[in-house]
């Protein structure tokens, strides 16, 4: 843990040290913004599942472009050999990487915090429950599609490709709600299930249910364990 | 204190390292010699556990990679071959990711720090970014990572390769300093770059050991091997009968030229065959032109080892 509080720590002070990091953080902001001022604007109207429904869609792009890097840049540099020479295993590299990720993705949240205030000074009705949910969601949501970056990241020496890799599963956990209904009966339940945003939609109606936790958490650490065991087997 | 037994690398087809072993002693420094491809890098790989191994063991003290890689590699401080670093970072920024990563703990730092950048000459580059460096600064950078810790055993893979003549001369020096007090193992291609800093050479071909011993030991060895140059006229095809009729020697070339042939003829350290080679000559209708038994350099001994098909499992 120490370890990749270290690791982490490194990534998150690089990103920040890089134009880049701040160029991809501020088309975040830049969007959500937009998204979310836009019906503000032309009907007068905002609340918080503007925020819900559109901060997914843009983690599509911003989570693999900011995952990309992190363990593929490692393995083209070499400077993975070294890492792993070190008295440190690859699973606390790999979670080092995925809290750096995860870091970034608050520290972005963070900063949509301006539109609630927005919220509350048009003096509309904010439920805080739903907030804390809501959010506690595209926080685990974005944890998700973390450890789906850190895989993509973990499959290639280049970053353009890992960005591929982790924005088509990205996007295949995130399509698979709208295919449903296209879907026979017992296999749309399934296909159901395994969607982001099936789970997502409860967590920003306010309903914390332990089996969307378990659900995203089961996604974290299937997709870290594949990274890690990747990172392991020297393969690449 | 580092035992290397039956190590084995296999990368998909290819056999990059071949059934080695050998031992290194407490304090020794080891040069570890062969052309590009000899299998060098992947068996370091292995001795500092980045790569598992397809078979054998490296076993350090009485650790092994299986079951005590991270306490292994607690122990060693190592500069791969393409000296990877964090280029973003200042030369202080990195050293102190690596101190952390190395577990010094944090009130320790500062004297650590101080007592690599002297060792390394890295004060005047202490605040600049490490892509701005020289080759020879960012390569004191990776030997300031391989030494930070104050490990016991330090492997340094091509440590002077790319760098211009001053720098390797600045680079080896520092080696030098190191070796007084570490186990210090040195990866090369170059000769004289293991015979100015190293006690002991091992060379490796195809992924096989060919050669162990001290500088001195590899040069007797090879010197008693002697190499007799019989340069003469006549049906050169006969000398095929030397070995037949005088056991011991054997052809290890044969040069037809236009008017004379050159051949030759090997034989073990502790005899000389010139008397018998001389009477089976007088025996022949060639004329000899020259004989001559040759001298034999380390270089040559590296050359040999490692040519192509060359005999080199007989030392
Ligand atoms: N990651 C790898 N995958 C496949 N083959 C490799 C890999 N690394 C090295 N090799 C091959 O293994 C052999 C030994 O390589 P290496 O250990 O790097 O030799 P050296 O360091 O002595 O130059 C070479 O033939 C090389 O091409
Ligand atoms: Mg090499």
């Amino acid at each position: 843990m120490r370890y990749s509080m270290l690791i982490a720590k490194k990534e998150i002070k690089s990103f920040f040290d890089s134009p880049a990091g701040y160029v991809t953080l501020a088309f975040f902001l830049i969007l959500t913004g937009w998204f979310f001022a836009n019906p503000l604007f032309l009907i007068g109207q905002a609340d918080l599942r503007t925020m819900f429904n559109v901060v997914p869609i843009i983690y599509i792009f911003f989570i693999p472009a900011i995952t990309m890097g992190l363990i593929s840049k490692e393995k083209s540099s070499g400077t993975y050999e070294t890492l792993a020479t070190f008295p440190i295993n690859d699973s606390e590299i790999v979670m080092g990487k995925f809290f750096a990720s995860v870091g970034i993705i608050a520290f972005g949240l963070l900063f949509t915090f301006v539109h609630l205030i927005t919220i509350l000074i048009l003096g509309k009705n904010v439920d805080f429950g739903q907030f804390i949910s809501g959010y506690f969601g595209l926080l685990l949501l974005g944890s998700v599609y973390s450890a789906i970056g850190i895989f993509g990241s973990s499959l290639s020496k280049n970053q353009i490709v890992s960005f591929l890799i982790s924005l088509i599963i990205v996007i295949f956990f995130y399509l698979i709600q709208q295919l449903v209904i296209f879907l026979p009966q017992f296999l749309s339940a399934f296909f159901q299930y395994i969607s982001t945003g099936y789970h997502f939609s409860n967590l920003s109606r306010g309903v914390i249910d332990t089996r969307d936790l378990i659900y995203f958490f089961s996604l974290i650490y299937g997709f870290l364990f594949l990274s890690t065991k990747i990172m392991e087997s020297r393969k690449w | 204190m580092i035992q290397i037994l039956n190590l084995t690398k296999d990368y998909d087809s290819l056999r990059a390292v071949d059934q080695i072993n050998f031992n290194i002693n407490e304090g020794e420094i080891i040069g570890f010699l062969g052309p590009n491809g000899a299998g060098k890098s992947t068996t370091l790989k292995m001795m500092t556990s980045f790569l598992p191994p397809t078979d054998g063991n490296v076993i350090v003290d009485d650790l092994n990679i299986y079951d005590n890689s991270k306490e292994i590699r607690k122990l060693i401080g190592y500069l791969p071959e393409s000296n990877p670093l964090y280029m973003e970072m200042t030369v202080y920024e990195y050293l102190e990711f690596v101190s952390k990563a190395r577990e010094i703990p944090e009130s320790k730092f500062k004297s650590v720090l101080k007592k690599t950048i002297e060792k390394t000459g890295l004060a005047s580059v202490i605040s600049k970014p490490i892509s701005t460096l020289s080759k020879g600064y960012k390569q004191r950078v990776g030997l300031a990572q391989a030494i930070i810790h104050d490990p016991k055993i330090i492997i340094l893979d091509e440590p002077t390769s790319g760098l211009d003549p001053n720098q390797i001369v600045e680079i080896r020096e520092l080696i030098k300093e190191l070796g007084k007090e570490k186990t210090l193992i040195i990866s090369s291609h170059i000769l004289q770059e293991v015979q100015a800093v190293c006690d002991r050479i091992v060379i490796i071909n195809k992924g096989k050991i060919v050669a162990d011993g001290s500088t001195e030991e590899l040069k007797a060895g090879f010197k008693g091997r002697n190499r007799l140059h019989i340069n003469f006229i006549g049906n050169a095809n006969i000398v095929d009968e030397i070995p037949e009729k005088i056991p011991g020697t054997k052809i290890s070339s044969l040069e037809k030229k236009d008017m004379s042939s050159e051949v030759i003829v090997e034989y073990s350290s502790d005899s000389d065959f010139r008397p018998e080679i001389y009477q089976w000559i007088k025996s022949t209708d060639i004329i000899l032109l020259e004989m001559r038994r040759e001298h034999v350099s380390l270089e040559e001994v590296f050359h040999s080892l490692t040519l192509e098909g060359g005999d080199s499992n007989e030392i």
